[in-house]
Parts: C-alpha cells; structure tokens; sequence
C-alpha cells in the first residue's frame, strides 16, 4: 500500500494534497499495490467526503483532540504507527510547508532516508526510483532509496491531479494515543498575512518584478496585472528585495522560493543564475526587460525587448479585452 | 544557554554548476564555497541570543577537512568555539545519515544544549531534512523555516513561514530552529574577529569515534545518475511598439500557451 499524507487548511483539502495522491495512485497501480489516503486531525468528515469524491477510495482519519493544532511530534508520531501498522510501502507527501516539516520527522521516527521535494517518481523492476532538482534545479539528482518504508514528498504544482469519480469510499477512523516527549513544539495560532494574497509558491501564475522595477511604489504595476489573472501572485527577484522594495516571502530563486506556475511572467529581471533556477520548472515563461542581451530571455518561451513600464499599461488593457 | 548551531560548506550561490557524469557529482574545481546562506541567518540569531541572555554558542559542521574555512568565518561572526566532525565520505544527498551523525553528536558531547540552531535547508542539497530529522531523534520540539524567535526562561516563541501565513509556534526547551531569511540581518565579520578566528583551535571529532554502528553511517540512498536539466529551449523575443507587443503577447499566451 502507498498512504498519501493529506494536508488540509480550514478543512479543506489542499490541492497540492490530490497531486500527490494522484502519483500515489499511479505509482501504487505500476507496483500493483493500492493507494489510501491519511488525514490527522478533528473533525474530519468534511476533508474524507471530498477526497472520496476525488478518488480516494480508502481514507482513514487519526482523531485526538489533542491534534486540532499542528505538531510536527504529534503528527509524525501517529502517522509512524498507522504506517506500521498496514506495513505500508511507501507514504507520500506534498513538499509543501507543513510537507517539508513533517515528512523528515516521520521517516527519522521510522528510521528511514527521504526523498524530498521530488518532482519524477517512476517503477522500475518493482521498485521505485526518485528525482529531485538539487542546487535549485541546476542539476537532477535520480536515486533509489534501500530502507523500508520509502518516504517521499513530492513538489507542488509539478504532478496532475487526477480526478476519478468514484465518489463513495471507505473512510477507517482511530482515535489515535499521543507519546510522551522529552520537550514539545505545538503551533498556537495561525496570523494571515495582508488579505487573501495567493503564495507565490502555490499560484498558478506569477507576476514577478526585479531591479527593472526601479522602486517598491512600481510593484503596484504588478499588482494591477495580477488582479487581472485569476491564482496569481507576486513574485520578486533577490535584487528587489535586497533593496527593500517588497518582503522576502515574494523572492524566487536559490535563496528564496521555488515556483513551477504554469506562467510566469518576468518584469524587470535580467534572469541571474539562483533567480532561474528557481522558477525554470514553470511551464510558460515571458521576460520583459530593456535590455536584448539579459540572461532571461534564453529561458523565456516569449521575450519582449522592452520599456516594462511603457509595456505595463497596453498589457492590461489586453488582459481586460480577454476578461470581457 | 548553550547553543548549537550547524552549518554546512556549499557552492557560492552564483555558481554555474557542472557535472561529472563518471562519478554522479558536481565538479568542484573553480568553484567558490561559502557557508550556506541561511546558516548565516541561524548564526547571527545564536549571537544575539548570547548576548541577551548569556551562555556560548558552539559551530558545528560535517565534512572534510575544507569545511574548516566556514568553521573560522563563525568564529570570525562571533561565535565562541567551533568543531569540525570529520566526515570521509563526499556528499551523499542522505539527510538521516546527517542527522543521526549530529544527534548521536549531540547526546555525546552537549546533552545540556538547549537550542539546535540550523538553517532552513542547505544551499546544494536542498533537502529541508536534517533539522526535523535531529528532532525526532533526540525526542525534542522543533520549528522550521522561523522568521521571528523569542526566548523567555524555558520556552520559545517562533514564527514559522507557510503558505500566505505565519504559524506561531509555542516550543518548551530544548528545541530544533531553523532560520529563514528575515529571521535577522547577519552581522559582518570584523578585521579583530578574523584575526582572533585564525587563532583559536578547531577541534575535530572523527565520525567513526562517536559510537555509531557501521549500518548507521551507511547511506540509505543509492544514485543511479546525476545529469543536467534539459535547457530550456529559446523561445519568440520581439521588439518595437509596446501597444503591439502587449497584443502579441496576450495573444500568444492565451492562443498558443492557453495558459490564460
């Protein structure tokens, strides 16, 4: 069996969540094994209904009152024993936030290596073989992991959701125990940022600005076309956010985000080598930038050499066109 | 309060990277390494929590003997001591085998430790999995990717970075943190703390004299190949009037591409 590790935000199940169970399903139909999906938490009819409408015909619920608030500990704690406890083969994550922190304290707890934030899994003679972008996507590193359990956490916005309409399923609840700890980590309150601003790094569509943007009042460009785009968000290069002109959650590159949208559009950025690195993996790329020679423009599917700021304003006008 | 905090050697982040496909790794030489810029983040924050509440602050990194470069730049930051433990193999992309060589570390040498500073994922690698990893194993809190830590007695506060929001995170201590990049601003290297980094002795601990068994320190990850992205193939560039552009653009993006 591969259990995929569901995520879910206000109970609702994140969409990051189905991409990784849709490779758990593919993966576990190549191994000819089955797929389930696991969620931890309270009050979880909501998140099950919908991921049997999804596809997933066997979920099971880990209820404790004491796991209505996230903690790593608590959580790889109890997903360690239901892993043991159906002998699972391997356990899927999404490298999303709460992926990336708790897919290493599960396979710590069981004892095992990870393969983190993979964008390709494939069967090969029975066992599976992992890819994973390193030097942030400067290389591909392929590997196979030799303990048992295979944990894996797969990159957002990288595999399909595959949606089947089976509709009904099982759903196996437990109410799980909690271990003693030496010391505990629990989180307390969860502070929105300003409004209800999509994370650059689960867009659909990034609007990014660099040095070309000349100052933090011209993001406000950014913004105009954004709204005009449905799931996008604002993404940044290091020089622009080395010069204060917006905040570090925005900034791609090695030392900020990776992003895979499906476009990405590039205002102002000369294209250095952590900043392509970190949204190479975009399906569509368009750079706008003034000066013909940038760096940026040998990734982009569609460059115009350019004034942004005389580009800007046409830009939205067409965007408004094909809104209607 | 002790504090420990890890860091790790990694190609300066301006590199262009090459590969040997012989032996599945980069190619080192003409490369520039520096200390993995979010370690320089848990560095900075380890010194400031010295300096408001007291103790000493320990670097710690796994590796060969050319890591010792970054171990006197912490010591040239500030920090108090440094150790090196000596690692023979090159890279092996394998979080756990890390975190148990640091945990085991950790148990032997600072039991009394009461933070575990790291940053959120070395440059490189990438892997986000050691300091969650040396959680679990010494059976202590954790909080990852932190923008903002406050300490006060035995417990924590920490803001950590999600998706469109921050989660505070109540930690009691000893615990694991990983810095983010506007945790702090890391503080420059003075001409007097280069001078006194380059006296002090670096003591290094052999890996294999930590008690690990030989089953601990093998890699739990076999690479089958290491190879280079495919490049991105150039796409369309045009030039001229930017109304014109504009027009282009939106009607290759939602003709073409069909991403709009």
């Amino acid at each position: 069996m591969i259990l995929t590790y569901i995520e879910t935000r206000e109970k609702k199940v994140k969409k990051a969540s189905l991409e990784a169970l849709s490779e758990a399903k593919r993966t576990a139909a190549a191994l000819g094994t089955e797929a389930a999906a696991v969620i931890v938490g309270t009050g979880l009819d909501g998140p099950a209904a919908e991921l049997h409408s999804r596809g997933a015909s066997r979920v099971y619920c880990l209820e404790n009152a004491a796991l209505e608030s996230y903690s790593t500990q608590d959580y790889a704690a109890v997903l360690a024993d239901l892993t043991k406890k159906l002998n699972a083969r391997a356990v899927f994550f999404s490298a999303t936030a709460m992926g990336k922190d708790l897919a290493p304290r599960l396979a710590a707890r069981l004892g095992v290596g990870l393969a983190s934030d993979c964008t390709r899994v494939s069967a090969k003679d029975g066992a599976l073989e992992f890819t994973r972008p390193i030097f942030a996507g400067n290389a591909l590193l392929t590997f196979r992991l030799t303990c048992s359990p295979l944990v894996a956490s797969l990159r957002p916005n990288v595999f399909p959701v595959a949606i089947a309409a089976e509709g009904a399923g099982e759903t196996i609840r437990e109410t799980v125990e909690l271990p003693a700890a030496r010391t505990r980590a629990q989180v307390s309150e969860i502070i929105q940022e300003g409004g209800a601003e999509v994370d650059v790094a689960e867009a659909d569509v990034v609007v990014s600005g660099g040095r070309g943007m000349k100052g933090a009042e011209n993001f406000a460009l950014l913004r105009e076309i954004a709204e005009l785009i449905p799931r996008s968000a604002i993404g940044a290069s290091r020089s622009a956010v080395d010069s204060g002109w917006i905040g570090h959650q925005h900034q791609v590159g090695q030392t900020g985000k990776t992003v895979c949208p499906n476009l990405y559009l590039a205002f102002g950025i000369s294209g250095a080598i952590q900043h392509l690195a970190g949204m190479s993996c975009s399906k569509v790329i368009v750079a706008v930038n003034k000066d013909p020679d940038a760096p940026i423009f040998k990734a982009a599917d569609f460059g115009i050499v350019g004034d942004l700021f005389q580009v800007v304003p046409p830009l939205k006008e067409e965007l408004k066109k094909l809104r209607g | 309060m002790d504090i420990l905090v890890f860091v790790k050697r990694v190609p300066d982040t301006e590199s262009k990277i090459r590969i040997r496909p012989e032996t599945n790794s980069i190619i080192e030489e003409g490369l520039s390494f520096v200390l993995s810029p979010y370690d320089e983040y848990a560095v900075e924050e380890a010194l400031r929590i010295k300096t408001a509440k007291g103790g000493k602050v320990v670097a710690v990194t796994v590796g060969r003997e050319e890591s010792l470069v970054i171990l006197r730049k912490c010591l040239a930051m500030g920090t108090d001591e440094a150790v090196l433990i000596k690692d023979p193999l090159p890279e092996t992309y394998d979080g756990l085998r890390t975190a148990r060589v640091i945990a085991r570390f950790v148990q032997a040498k600072y039991p009394e430790a009461k933070l575990l500073l790291f940053g959120k994922q070395s440059v490189g690698a990438d892997n986000s999995q050691v300091p969650s990893m040396v959680a679990e194993l010494l059976g202590i809190g954790q909080a990852n990717v932190v923008v903002k830590l406050d300490i006060e007695g035995d417990t924590a506060t920490a803001l950590r970075e999600i998706e469109g929001a921050q989660e505070k995170v109540s930690l009691t201590l000893p615990a694991v943190i990983s810095a983010q990049k506007g945790l702090n601003e890391p503080r420059y290297e003075t001409l007097k703390g280069i001078m006194m980094a380059k006296k002090k002795e670096i003591p290094i601990v052999p890996i294999e004299g930590l008690g690990l068994k030989a089953e601990e320190l093998a890699p739990c990850l076999a690479v089958v190949k290491m190879d280079q992205p495919p490049p991105r193939q150039a796409g369309r560039v045009v030039t001229g009037e930017a109304a014109e552009t504009a027009r282009q653009l939106v009607e290759f993006l939602h003709n073409e591409a069909k991403v709009i």
